[in-house]
């Protein structure tokens, strides 16, 4: 894209959006060059921050009109480089979208504008008994829109589900600058569900309907540390056995739980090879039940030391060395990568054996952090940037990781998103039949490819080239303005 | 049959199983040529091939308990019965993750499942309907409250497409945001997007109880009014079901409540209902059964069996919460539908016997949807023809310009199911 098509549309921006909404000066376009994942960098074309849906549609469509690429940006703490700008491109920035529009407590359900910080939807419900329950670990900073956009999850999803499971409605922009109401009571296909975690690439949301669920009557935690990770592992798939699904179950290997000592000083018990997170909670008798359960399992399976939370401050104390650890191991390691896989639960033992053997074969440190309830692990692998060939050497560790993910049956990514950092994975878990039938959606929403493109399908077939489309659509038709049928 | 270059041939040569439709094979009124049954997602993909080169328009059919629901289609050449789909193909106990083929009954798989103490948490229909149309149905039992429907717990997909090309999404992992979720798209999707060959589902355990607590028989106002407390209720019911067989006569509330501390829960539960509620450890037999229009009262059905909906009238509302007590004083006050559905998701089944009038049918649709407007949406499920050709089936369907982009995408030669889906689909 040539500078002075980018110029002309920062013009026409001008005309359209409040002052100081339309950032074209490159010391601070610098502050939008990453996302999380820090390692891909490019400075965006333009920056706008619309205040309403009206002005995202009119930036969008003034994108189509100069075919000038466009990418939405929440609080930009993905890890996977979704939210990376386009040189050649619009950064499309919801910060200044944080109104909390309606909380309609007698149907449990609250209107929220995307850039609303995930906590603040239950900071807005909590005195009521309620709260938003996905909860990823960035939810103080992440945007309800960055949620959408990547179905985020959270240490309490094994229960309670992802974001998806919670969205009821969505106003969108489609990437032709149409504003399109979604609602999970629309009968039809569920494009509310195909919407939720499509990263950015079927258009923005700009109204966000989420469900507001009932605090539990009781929440109980119990940390307990085994001698191996093996321990730790058994107890897991006994706990999962007995029939309870925990709220949460967290796992932390020596070295996360070293790296966090380190951070923050979270006192878990010494010498644990495994420290073992269980949270249980709903309606109290439940859970005296289910905890009674699990200490018996900790205990038969090994745990050498067993805490149990028995106010909110100690349950923090608890939680807090988990909830750091991503930083954490910055303490004990100049530089890492935070991978992000899935495997089923019953193949870990063998993945975490996998882990170890690349560790010894590379000369790399791995701490492995994971939701093990789900088998999401968050193997942080640890280099040296200053050391040579360390920081490829890692690289590849975390790339064979993923591998030993797709050989298992899992999957490539569990929260953090394909982006651009594992778009070259996805040929490995997909068939290239797979890939181009999921074009298909995102030629149905996109067929100039404008929203968000380069990011989770490694280099797509342009939309006419898909295999069976009909070929001289009209270009009314094309945008959705006139129907053929 | 066609003679020797025909469909016919060209798919007896792909070694799938076919012969050719009768009267019998009807969907909704339309008689296909011919009935293929493959029994591997290859032979699905080998009948789409051939159905796309002989531009043979195709439904699918299940078990066939809900195929009359929905528009007839423009046009049916091929009936693909997925009977012979019937197998499950993997149970991974310790992940609570299964995978079945689209032709295995649901109540095959809750038996299969059960053994080892698991169940997929959806509410198994009493008439024998697959994986498959389940999904494809896309319709919500009892549990939804708790559990989510269908889409929530599908986690991977493998569909064939109208040309044949095959294709899957998600995976067999609960956690898996990797592409697009296609299994989204096609539940609910009514057989227009394409075939679903298998399917991975989360799975749940067993509970360990179950109560049941009923109130037997109520004025609508005064159920309303105790519902909002008992959803929001520490007890967690897993649903709150309502039954009113006829606007003049009482209805039946039952709450559920799952879990090791079932029974003290359902004293909760009851002590918020009030004392004529009572704990039971089965549900009342009209529990996650379509309305019955036309019977009396809650006792056993004069006419189990049969299709349900069929040759009656059968609308689904859905809209929130605080908007059930208006509609019970106002539309459905003023009507002798039958109601059933679930108080706490604000999902109602509302049925009119096969005599309705066409027009009151037809007026009792209109005046829910001027009630509800924006806040929910009423649509047609299953009508005799005099009715749906005075009604809109579908209603307003949010999106819908997109969802025919999709359509043209997936089958842009409209040979799946056409025409019976929103806005003609
Ligand atoms: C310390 C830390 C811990 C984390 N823990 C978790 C965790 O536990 N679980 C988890 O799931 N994730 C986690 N993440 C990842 C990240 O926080 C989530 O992916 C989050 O959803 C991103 O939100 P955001 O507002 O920062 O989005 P951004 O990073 O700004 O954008 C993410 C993607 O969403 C798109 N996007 C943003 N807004 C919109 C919109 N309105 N409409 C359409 N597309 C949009 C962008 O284009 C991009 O593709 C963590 C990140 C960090 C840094
Ligand atoms: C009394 C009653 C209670 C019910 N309760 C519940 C409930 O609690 N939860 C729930 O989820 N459902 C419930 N249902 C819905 C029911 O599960 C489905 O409608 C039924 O299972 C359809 O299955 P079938 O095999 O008979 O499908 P069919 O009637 O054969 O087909 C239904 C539709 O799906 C399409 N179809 C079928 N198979 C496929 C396939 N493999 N690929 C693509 N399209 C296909 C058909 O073309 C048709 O449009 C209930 C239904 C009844 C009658």
């Amino acid at each position: 894209m040539s500078d002075a098509v980018l110029d002309r549309l920062a013009v026409r921006f001008a005309e359209l959006l409040p002052a100081g909404a339309v950032i074209t000066d490159p010391v601070r376009l610098r502050t939008y060059e990453c996302d999380g994942l820090t390692l891909h960098r490019a400075m965006p074309g333009i920056v706008v921050l619309p205040e309403t849906a009206e002005q995202v549609a009119a930036v969008v469509r003034l994108c189509g009109e100069y075919d000038v690429p466009f990418v939405a940006r929440g609080s930009g703490t993905g890890l996977s480089g979704g939210a990376l700008p386009r040189t050649d491109g619009v950064l499309i920035v919801t910060s200044r979208m944080r109104r909390i529009l309606e909380i309609d407590m007698p149907n449990r359900r609250a209107v929220v504008e995307p850039g609303v910080t995930n906590l603040a939807i239950t900071e807005a419900v909590r005195e009521q008994g309620y709260y938003y329950a996905p909860d990823p670990s960035s939810q103080q900073v992440c945007s309800i829109g960055g949620n959408v956009a990547e179905n985020a999850g959270g240490a309490h999803c094994l229960k309670y589900g992802f974001t998806v499971n919670h969205i009821l409605g969505l106003e969108i922009v489609t990437p032709d600058g149409e504003i399109v109401e979604l609602s999970a009571l629309d009968p039809g296909y569920d494009l509310l569900g195909a919407f939720v975690g499509s990263e950015g690439t079927l258009g923005i949301a700009t109204k966000i309907t989420v469900r507001l669920s009932r605090a539990p009557e009781a929440v109980t935690t119990l940390l307990a540390a085994f001698g191996s990770i093996e321990g730790g592992g058994a107890a897991v798939s006994a706990i999962i056995a007995a029939g309870i699904v925990p709220a949460a179950i967290e796992m932390m290997d020596a070295l996360a739980v070293e790296a966090a000592e380190a951070a923050v000083g979270c006192a878990y018990p010494e010498g644990a090879g495994a420290v073992l997170i269980v949270e249980l909670d709903g309606p109290r008798a439940e859970v005296e039940h289910q905890f009674t359960a699990v200490e018996r399992i900790c205990r038969e399976t090994g745990a050498f030391e067993i805490r149990v939370a028995a106010s909110t401050e100690e349950r923090a104390a608890i939680w807090k060395g988990r909830k750091s650890a991503f930083a954490a191991v910055g303490r004990i390691s100049p530089a890492y990568i935070v991978q992000d896989g899935v495997v089923p639960r019953t193949a870990l033992p063998e993945v975490l054996a996998g882990i170890d053997r690349l560790q010894e074969e590379y000369g790399i440190r791995v701490a492995n952090v994971f939701h093990a309830g789900d088998g999401n692990l968050h193997p942080l692998v640890l280099f040296d940037d200053a050391a040579p060939g360390e920081g490829e050497r890692a690289a590849t560790v975390s790339g064979r990781i993923l591998d030993l993910c797709i050989e298992h049956g899992g999957s490539i990514t569990g929260e953090h998103g394909v982006g651009v950092d594992k778009s070259r994975y996805m040929p490995k878990m997909f068939t290239e039949e797979d890939l181009d039938t999921m074009q298909l959606v995102r030629c149905a929403f996109d067929p100039r490819s404008l929203s968000n493109p380069g990011k989770v399908f490694p280099t797509p077939r342009l939309c006419g080239e898909v295999p069976g489309v009909r070929k001289g659509v009209h270009p009314l038709v094309e945008s959705g303005r006139a129907e053929q049928f | 049959m066609n003679g020797a270059t025909g469909p016919g041939a060209a798919l007896a040569a792909a070694g799938v199983t076919i012969r050719p439709a009768g009267p019998d094979d009807a969907v909704a009124g339309v008689t296909p040529r011919w009935v293929a049954f493959p029994e591997t997602t290859r032979e699905i993909a080998a009948v789409m091939r051939v159905s796309a080169a002989h531009d043979l328009a195709v439904v699918v059919a299940g078990a066939g308990t809900t195929l009359h629901w929905g528009r007839p289609p423009e046009r049916c050449d091929m009936l693909i019965d997925t009977c012979r789909l019937n197998e499950i193909l993997e149970h991974e106990a310790g992940d609570l993750v299964v995978r079945v083929q689209a032709g295995v009954p649901v109540e095959t798989l809750a038996e299969a499942l059960a053994a080892k103490r698991q169940e997929l948490a959806l509410d198994p229909p009493l008439e024998g309907g697959t994986v498959g149309g389940l999904l494809a149905a896309g319709l919500a039992g009892p549990r939804a409250l708790r559990y989510g429907t269908a889409r929530d717990l599908l986690i991977g997909i493998t569909v064939v497409l109208a040309d044949g090309t095959i294709a899957k999404a998600g995976g067999k992992v609960v956690k898996n945001v990797a592409g697009y979720d296609l299994g989204k798209l096609f539940t609910g999707s009514y057989g227009t997007l394409g075939v679903i060959a298998d399917a991975t589902f989360r799975l749940h355990p067993l509970p360990t109880a179950r109560a049941w607590v009923v109130w037997p028989g109520a004025a609508p106002d005064e159920v309303l009014a105790v519902v909002p407390a008992v959803t929001a209720s520490q007890a967690e019911p897993s649903a709150v079901e309502l039954d009113r067989p006829a606007p003049d006569g009482p209805c039946a509330v039952a709450v559920l409540v799952e879990g090791a501390a079932a029974a003290e829960r359902a004293q909760a539960v009851r002590d918020l209902l009030g004392e004529k509620a009572r704990v039971a450890d089965e549900p009342p037999r009209w529990w996650g059964r379509l309305p019955e229009p036309g019977h009396p009262g809650p006792g056993p059905s004069s006419e189990p069996g049969g299709r349900p909906g069929e040759g009656g009238v059968l609308v689904e509302i859905r809209t929130v919460p605080s908007r059930l007590p208006g509609l019970f004083a106002g539309a459905l006050a003023r009507t002798d539908a039958a109601v059933r559905g679930s108080l706490a998701s604000a999902v109602l089944r509302v049925a009119l016997p096969a005599e309705t009038d066409p027009a009151a049918a037809a007026a009792l649709v209109s005046a829910l949807r001027a009630e509800l407007a924006d806040a929910g949406r009423v649509v047609v499920l299953s009508a005799p023809e005099p009715v749906a050709r005075r009604v809109d089936t579908w209603g307003h369907v949010g999106g819908l310009a997109l969802m025919r982009r999709i359509k043209d995408r997936f089958d842009p030669d409209r040979r799946m199911s056409p025409g019976r889906f929103v806005g003609g689909i």
